[in-house]
């Protein structure tokens, strides 16, 4: 096997594994608190690679332009949830999937007439376009090398924000024990558009760092819904160190599986089947995966507690 | 309204009747697991995508006999409900939403996967179902029309027979409160399975239907977005009633193509529309559409 | 002499930290009332749950009529005759009465793998149902949908959810829950007139009901059962006069 191969497919999957996490973190913490299922979640990523996109046209700078972003999705983040979202908490399950639901093909559906089918992107600014060589004769784009140490440190940020401070603590009895929260008396209302706030920024800021790597399209939220959907099921809802490593290993699995399954085959069918059975069961391979643990588990790795 | 449609005697209108009778059919089996049993299925086109992919495969390899595809597109799709009810039905709540969709999503990209089918240009069929029978070829449009009315007609009836039976009334009554089924002695699992089973068939029936009528697989059958817009349909039509399905399927299927004439951005009014449904109208569809069919 | 028919043999079940279930022993004879009586906290609905199989105990042994019932599933035990009834009401709100019953008696028919025939015109399920209403007087609501019926009656239809299963014993959790003083009495009465026909398990705050009906009473703290006698070696108990009566 080729072990230059090996680690960059590794790094892909890393830094797949980081955007999920992003996402997944914010619907982990939207169901776990208010027990929404929010479909649009991925219409928020969708938001932020978007805005990104037009602000860094705008302001003619990959910085400015992402700095701008972050604000615009806690805004977003709030006016959807006083908008529509918040008359869905009491609803049942049903309507929150087909309100939200609603929501994505009203959004695809818009961001496809004012940007057409090829959607929009950002250019690296040429500082960022480079390889960096790693030992051992690793070459690794430079802006991936961004995105996933930007990633990680969103990712402890929000660490730090979750075990540390107040709200966090609020964030986190919400996330396992929702009657307690209200019982504590605080004002749930505001608790509730702020952890959706926060899940936005979360999204948003994951949409907008694959953009330049990727392009801004309408549509590009659902594939990471469902995949963020496997990784919360296989955590286990609520948890966000659930939704951290299942993140991961989803996004290895799903980048590994893709490079490395026909080489896998190959060893033991002959190859014209194995170029076959590759792709079907690489495209397979996250949901097989999810298929197991809940087999095994079925409320995820790291159930909520009470469940 | 096979009387109707003939009548008038426009092909456009026949199409039109016999697409949403066939999705009635795939809203019929829906309904019967998520408004009877209260299970939300958001991976319920995958059975319609089994039963149209046996009618392509076989095809595509010279099998074209209906006594062949047929059997076995209802027996696949009942044996992919087994599997993917005995994993996902051991959750609940919204676990079971996501497991469904993420089995869809899998069945989909498995769809797009394999090149020898087409992946995502999905496969063309060029002869239908053959039954033998000269009185009796799909390729007539007529004959296709009056088969899915049967077949729809025939569904509405098994569905109301079973939620009336005393299997029905264990689904029913498991969707009511489980706990006390199980304690008063009912294995719920199981009955939940075997209604499941029972659904994917139904709906393995409407994708044998829909490859013949549109001569035609593509993985689009399994997307997501049409188990979404199945789940519209039977709240649309109100969920747990016999009719309902029927009635959502052709408020949906009206709606788009009126939609779709007056602009090609419908979806720009179709999603607000979902949205406000469900805020304001839920009920209010749900509840009128009760009163005027009595006990469910 | 009187068979046993239920026995707790060194039952234990933790949670983390809280032994809810603290290696209990008790016995429940045949055609007696049995009451479990304890402060609030003491373990009891984590017992009556591991009785009927919702709960998994940690050790111990349950035997029913003789037999090992703790690898049995709650549908188990209740087609051995192992009942339960539920302290917050559980019953099915959109069935009638009637239906509600029907779905108990249709639990010890064997299977519901039934398709085809309609269950409404099945009369020989109405039938036994309505035999279950008569006894339970229930059967002038046979046709109210169970969501319209007063707290008492959705009561006394738990009870008969439960009965109608042919039970040979009966598991009851607090049936006088959240009742006023008049239809707790009433349902006291109601139970009475069950006596000797079914073997209970009665759970119950209500100590005039208590005394009222049981045989014998065991007194849970803590998960452990400090005392086990007649009415009245209970009432004079310094123990449980310390424990529980003194104090509530």
């Amino acid at each position: 096997m080729d072990y230059v191969l090996l680690a960059e497919q590794f790094f892909n999957g890393f830094q797949l594994g980081i955007l999920l996490f992003l996402v997944a973190a914010g619907l982990t913490l939207i169901f776990g608190i208010m027990d929404l299922v929010n479909l649009a979640h991925g219409t928020l990523y969708m938001f932020g690679a978007f805005f990104a996109a037009t602000f860094v046209q705008l302001t003619d700078s990959l910085v400015f332009g992402m700095i701008l972003t972050l604000p615009t999705m806690l805004v977003t983040g709030i006016i959807l949830e006083l908008g529509v979202l918040r008359t869905l908490y009491e609803r049942d399950h049903l309507d929150q999937v087909l309100a939200t639901f609603g929501l994505i093909i009203f959004f695809n559906e818009l961001f496809l007439i004012v940007w057409g089918a090829g959607g929009t992107g950002i250019n690296l600014p040429s500082y960022l376009i480079g390889t960096s060589e790693l030992p051992g004769g690793i070459s690794v784009p430079d802006y991936r090398i961004v995105i996933i140490i930007s990633g990680l440190l969103v990712a402890l940020l929000l660490y730090l924000l979750v075990s540390k401070t107040r709200i966090g603590m609020l964030i986190r009895a919400g996330a396992s024990n929702r009657e307690m929260v209200s019982a504590l008396g605080i004002n749930i209302k505001l608790l509730f558009t702020l952890v959706f706030g926060l899940g936005a920024v979360l999204a948003g800021f994951a949409g907008m760092i694959i953009t330049p790597i990727t392009q801004a399209e309408s549509g590009m939220g659902e594939g990471m819904l469902i995949l963020a959907f496997v990784v919360i099921v296989i955590g286990g809802i609520g948890s966000i160190k659930g939704a951290f490593i299942a993140a991961i290993l989803t996004g290895l699995i799903d980048t590994m599986g893709r490079s490395f399954i026909d080489v896998a085959l190959m060893s033991f069918m002959d190859s014209v089947a194995a170029e076959t059975a590759g792709p079907a069961i690489s495209s397979m391979l996250v949901y097989i995966l999810m298929a197991v643990v809940l087999a095994i588990k079925p409320s995820g790795l790291f159930p909520p507690k009470g469940a | 309204m096979p009387v109707i449609a003939p009548a008038i005697g426009q092909e456009f209108y026949t199409d039109v009747f016999a697409r949403i009778m066939i999705v009635t059919i795939a809203a019929i089996s829906l309904n019967f697991i998520m408004g009877y049993g209260g299970m939300i299925s958001f991976g319920h086109a995958i059975f319609v995508g089994i039963g149209g992919y046996s009618v392509g495969i076989l095809a595509s390899h010279g099998i074209e006999s209906a006594y062949i595809q047929w059997p076995i597109g209802i027996l696949m799709s009942g044996l992919f409900a087994l599997i993917i009810g005995a994993i996902s039905l051991r959750t609940r709540g919204v676990y079971f939403i996501m497991i469904t969709l993420a089995f869809a999503q899998m069945m989909y990209f498995l769809s797009v996967s394999v090149e020898k089918y087409g992946s995502d240009d999905g496969l063309t069929i060029d002869s239908r179902s053959d039954f033998g029978l000269s009185f009796f070829d799909l390729n007539d449009s007529m004959t296709m029309y009056y088969l899915a009315f049967v077949l729809m007609i025939s569904c509405l009836y098994i569905n109301f027979r079973i939620v009336n039976s005393r299997f029905g009334r264990v689904l029913r009554a498991g969707k009511s409160n489980n706990e006390r089924m199980t304690t008063i002695g009912y294995p719920t699992f199981r009955y939940k399975l075997v209604a499941f089973v029972i659904a994917g068939m139904m709906c393995g029936l409407s994708g044998l239907l829909t490859a013949n009528f549109e001569d035609f697989v593509s993985p689009d059958m399994l997307f997501w977005t049409f188990s979404g817009e199945l789940i519209f349909m039977v709240v649309l039509g109100g969920m747990g009633t016999v009719m309902g399905p029927l009635g959502g399927a052709m408020i949906f299927l009206f709606l788009s193509e009126i939609l779709s004439n007056i602009t090609d951005a419908w979806h720009l009014i179709f999603g607000p529309f979902l949205i406000l449904v469900v805020l304001f109208a839920r009920g209010g569809v749900d509840g009128f559409l009760k009163k005027y069919e009595g006990p469910k | 002499m009187t068979e046993i028919m239920l026995k707790v043999e060194k039952l234990v079940k933790k949670f983390g930290g809280l032994t809810a279930t603290d290696s209990l022993d008790f016995d429940v004879r045949e055609g007696e009332i049995h009451a479990i009586i304890g402060p609030n906290g003491a373990g009891k609905t984590t017992l009556i749950h591991q009785l009927s199989g919702l709960l998994k105990p940690d050790s111990g042994s349950i035997q029913f009529d003789g037999k090992e019932i703790n690898n049995l599933s709650a549908p188990q035990r209740c087609l051995e005759g192992l009942v339960r009834s539920y302290q917050i009401t559980s019953i099915f709100k959109d069935f009638t009465v009637l239906n509600n019953v029907a779905m108990s008696i249709q639990a010890c028919e064997g299977h519901s793998f039934r398709f085809w025939h309609s269950a409404d015109k099945d009369i020989s399920l109405a039938e036994k149902a309505m035999k279950v209403l008569i006894e339970t007087k229930l059967e002038e609501k046979a046709n109210v949908l169970a969501d319209n019926l007063a707290h008492g009656e959705q009561r006394q239809l738990e009870i008969a959810m439960a009965i109608a299963t042919s039970p040979k014993m009966l598991l009851l959790d607090e049936p006088m829950a959240g009742m006023g003083p008049e239809e707790s009495s009433s349902v006291t009465k109601f139970l009475q007139s069950m006596k000797y026909k079914y073997t209970m398990l009665l759970i119950e705050h209500d100590m005039n009901a208590v005394f009222a009906l049981a045989d014998r009473i065991t007194v849970l703290v803590y998960g452990k059962s400090i005392a086990c006698g007649i009415p009245e070696e209970i009432r004079s108990n310094k123990e449980v006069r310390a424990a529980y009566l003194g104090n509530g």
